[in-house]
C-alpha cells in the first residue's frame, strides 16, 4: 500500500519534469499506422495525393485520379479522405468531390466501393483503397448501382453511356443534372 | 445484555484489510494503517458517469475510498433513468458528473467526489497523473484508446527494458452491451494494454451503400438509407446530429416512407435510434455486475488484499450465466505500451545522421526511415509532396526538433532488412539525450 503512494509521488515528479502542465500531445496508434501506410504508398502516375492541412495532418488528405483509359479517360476526379483515430479498425471516410456521371458514385459524392464499408479489413490500407477507386473508373459496373439511371444506360446502351460521360466531363447536362467541367 | 454498539460501518472491509489470509497479494500488509491509508491517500478517477459510472461511484464510495473524482461530458436524458439510478426525472438536462457526485456524497458519509463536466481530451496530463487508479465506464473504442494512451504514457522502462514499477498507472476497464459485459485489469508494462488487444474487436456492421440505395431488404437498411443517403440529398450542408430530436424524427419519417415503398415491416422510432446511434438496449443488472467486478479489482490493486483478476473477465447472461477469465499476454511490439528500442544520442546529432544511424543499428536495421514525433512529421521519405515539405529538417539537430526534451519517444517507419528479407516496419524508439547539464538520473532518485 505504501508502495502505491510512492508511485504517485514519482509520477507527479515525472509529469512535472516532462511538460509542466501542457495539454497531452497525443499521437494515436491509428495515426502511426496511417503514417506507415502513407510512407509506403505506391501510386500509379494517374493518382496524386495532397495534404491540404500541411505535413502534420495526415488524417485528412485528398487524392486526385486521372484515368488513363476507358470511358473516363482525360477527366480529373478529386476524392477526400477522412481517417479516424481508431484506424485501421474503422475504414477511412471517402467522398468524391467532383460531380461525376457514374453508376457507382451518386450526385452527393457517395462512393459505392465494398472495401470502404462491408468488406473493410484492418489488413487493407490506403493504397488498396486508391486502387479500388481507380478501378471504378476503368471498370464501372451497373450491378448494385448508386446512380441507377447511369447504370441502366451503361447496361442497355453503352454508346450512349460513353457520350453521356463525355458530355458530363466537358461540362453539360445529362438529363436534369448539370455537371461542371472536369477534363 | 448491554447496549451493543452499532456495527462499524467498515465491518466488512475490516474483515478483508485487518487480518492476514491465504489468498492475499504479495505486498499485503494488514492493519488499521492500511484501512486508514486507503481512505486518506488513495485517489481514484472514474471515467464516465453513465450506466457503469453511477454503479462504480457507489461501489467505490461504499468500499472505503474517500477521494474520488468523476468525469463525464454528457447531460442526463430520460432514457438514462432505467439504470443510472443516481438520477431522477427532475435532473434531466443537468450534467451527469455533477449530479452523480452530489447524490453519492449525500448517501455515503465522509466521501468526497469532485465532478468534471468536460471531455476527457480537455484535461492535461497533470490531471491524470494525480490518480492512483483509473476506473473506466466508457462506451466507445475511441475513448478507451485515448485514456489507455494517456495512462501508458506515464510508463517508463529502465536500460534493461524492464518496466519501472513506480511509473505504472493501473486501469480497470468495464464495458457492457445488453446481457454481455467485460471487466479487465490493465497494468501498463505488465498486462496487455488496450491497444495490445484491440485486434479482438470484430469489424463493425456496415451495409453496402448500393444495397441501401437499390435493394433494401430489412428495416435497418431503410433507416440507414434515410440516415446516410437521403439526408445528404435533401439537407446537405447540415451535419446530422444524432442527439437532435428533430433530426432523428426526420430520419424516422423518411425511413418509414422508404419501408412502405418496398413493403418492409418493422421500422419503429426506437429501432431508428438504435441503428443510427448504434445503441444496444442497456440492462441495469449487467451494469451492476460489471461495475462490481471493476470496483473489487480497484480495491484489490489499492490494498493488495487479494490477487487481482488476470486479466480479462467476460460475462454472458443471455442464457443462464457464464463468466470466464482469460489471461491475455502483452504485445512486446505494442506501439503504446511496449518498450521500443533505447537509443542514446548526443544533442548535436542531426536528423539526417539519425536516420542513417538507424540503418546500421543492430536491433533496428531500418533503411529509408521516415520519422514522426508527437504527431509532427519530422521527415517523410514518401510521397514526393511530403518529402519536399520536410526536407529542410534534415540538417537540424534532432534535439532541437524534439523541443529540447531530454528523454522522449518517437517513431520510425521504413524498410526492415532482416535475414535477406525486406519488410516494412514501424518501430517505437526511446531517445535519450546524453550530456545535458542538470538532468537528474531517475535511477538514482531515492530508491523505491
Amino acid at each position: 500500500m505504501i508502495r502505491l503512494f510512492k508511485v504517485k509521488e514519482k509520477q507527479k515528479e515525472l509529469a512535472e519534469n516532462a511538460n509542466g502542465g501542457a495539454p497531452i500531445k497525443k499521437q494515436t496508434a491509428g495515426e502511426l499506422r496511417l503514417h506507415k501506410d502513407i510512407s509506403e504508398l505506391n501510386l500509379p502516375k494517374s493518382c496524386t495525393i495532397t495534404f491540404p492541412n500541411g505535413k502534420d495532418d495526415l488524417m485528412n488528405f485528398e487524392v486526385s485520379i486521372r484515368p488513363d483509359e476507358g470511358y473516363y479517360f482525360g477527366g480529373t476526379f478529386l476524392f477526400s479522405f477522412q481517417v479516424s483515430p481508431i484506424y485501421p479498425h474503422e475504414a477511412p471516410k471517402v467522398k468524391c468531390k467532383t460531380k461525376v456521371y457514374h453508376p457507382n458514385i451518386d450526385l452527393e459524392g457517395n462512393v459505392c466501393l465494398n472495401i470502404l464499408r462491408e468488406d473493410w479489413k484492418p489488413v487493407l490500407n490506403i493504397n488498396t483503397i486508391i486502387y479500388g477507386l481507380y478501378h471504378l473508373f476503368t471498370e464501372p459496373n451497373y450491378e448494385d448501382p448508386l446512380n441507377h439511371d447511369a447504370a441502366a444506360v451503361l447496361r442497355d446502351n453503352p454508346k450512349m453511356f460513353e457520350s453521356n460521360v463525355r458530355r458530363a466531363m466537358s461540362g453539360g447536362y445529362v438529363g436534369q443534372s448539370f455537371f461542371p467541367r472536369c477534363i | 445484555m448491554a447496549d451493543a454498539a452499532p456495527p462499524s460501518k467498515s465491518r466488512d472491509l475490516d474483515k478483508l484489510l485487518l487480518r492476514p489470509g491465504n489468498l492475499v497479494g504479495p505486498t499485503f500488509d494488514p492493519g488499521v494503517q492500511l484501512r486508514d491509508d486507503l481512505q486518506e491517500y488513495a485517489k481514484i478517477l472514474v471515467v464516465g458517469a453513465g450506466g457503469l459510472g453511477c454503479e462504480l461511484l457507489k461501489d467505490l464510495a461504499l468500499s472505503g475510498f474517500k477521494n474520488l473524482e468523476v468525469i463525464d461530458m454528457d447531460r442526463i436524458e430520460v432514457t438514462n433513468l432505467n439504470r443510472q439510478f443516481l438520477f431522477r426525472l427532475e435532473d434531466v438536462g443537468k450534467p451527469k458528473a455533477e449530479v452523480a457526485a452530489k447524490r453519492v456524497m449525500e448517501r455515503v458519509s465522509g466521501v468526497n467526489i469532485v465532478p468534471h463536466f468536460c471531455r476527457i481530451e480537455d484535461k492535461d496530463i497533470d490531471f491524470y497523473s494525480d490518480f492512483n487508479i483509473i476506473a473506466l465506464g466508457l462506451d466507445s473504442i475511441e475513448a478507451r484508446s485515448y485514456i489507455n494512451a494517456v495512462a501508458c504514457s506515464f510508463l517508463e522502462y529502465d536500460s534493461d527494458n524492464n518496466p519501472r514499477e513506480e511509473t505504472m498507472k493501473p486501469m480497470v476497464d468495464g464495458g457492457t452491451e445488453g446481457f454481455k459485459g467485460h471487466a479487465r485489469v490493465i497494468v501498463p508494462g505488465v498486462t496487455p494494454c488496450f491497444e495490445c488487444t484491440i485486434w479482438l474487436f470484430p469489424p463493425q456492421v456496415k451495409f453496402p451503400l448500393c444495397t441501401l440505395a437499390e435493394t433494401p431488404r430489412n428495416a435497418a437498411h431503410c433507416i440507414e438509407y434515410a440516415h446516410l443517403i437521403k439526408w445528404d440529398e435533401v439537407r446537405s450542408g447540415k451535419a446530422f446530429d444524432p442527439d437532435n430530436a428533430d433530426h432523428m424524427k426526420w430520419v424516422y419519417d423518411e425511413a418509414v416512407k422508404r419501408a412502405e415503398l418496398f413493403g418492409i415491416p418493422g421500422v419503429t422510432y426506437s429501432l431508428t435510434q438504435g441503428v443510427v446511434k448504434n445503441i444496444i438496449p442497456a440492462i441495469a443488472s449487467t451494469n451492476a455486475i460489471i461495475s462490481a467486478a471493476c470496483a473489487l479489482e480497484t480495491l484489490k490493486i489499492a490494498s493488495a488484499f487479494s490477487k487481482t483478476l488476470s486479466n480479462y473477465l467476460t460475462y454472458n447472461g443471455v442464457e443462464g450465466l457464464h463468466t470466464k477469465v482469460t489471461e491475455f499476454v502483452k504485445d512486446k511490439d505494442c506501439l503504446v505500451c511496449g518498450p521500443g528500442v533505447l537509443i542514446e544520442l548526443d544533442t548535436t546529432v542531426t536528423l539526417q545522421e539519425f536516420i542513417d544511424m538507424l540503418e546500421g543499428h543492430p536491433k533496428l536495421l531500418i533503411s529509408k526511415a521516415s520519422i514522426t514525433y508527437h504527431g509532427k512529421n519530422l521527415y517523410m521519405q514518401a510521397p514526393p509532396v511530403l518529402e519536399e515539405m520536410t526536407r529542410s529538417n534534415l540538417n537540424l539537430p534532432l534535439y532541437d526538433l524534439m523541443d529540447k526534451i531530454p528523454k522522449d519517444i518517437l517513431h520510425a517507419i521504413g524498410t526492415i532488412n532482416k535475414d535477406n528479407k525486406k519488410s516494412s516496419g514501424l518501430r517505437k524508439l526511446r531517445v535519450d539525450f546524453k550530456g545535458i547539464d542538470g538532468i537528474t538520473d531517475m535511477d538514482m532518485a531515492g530508491g523505491a
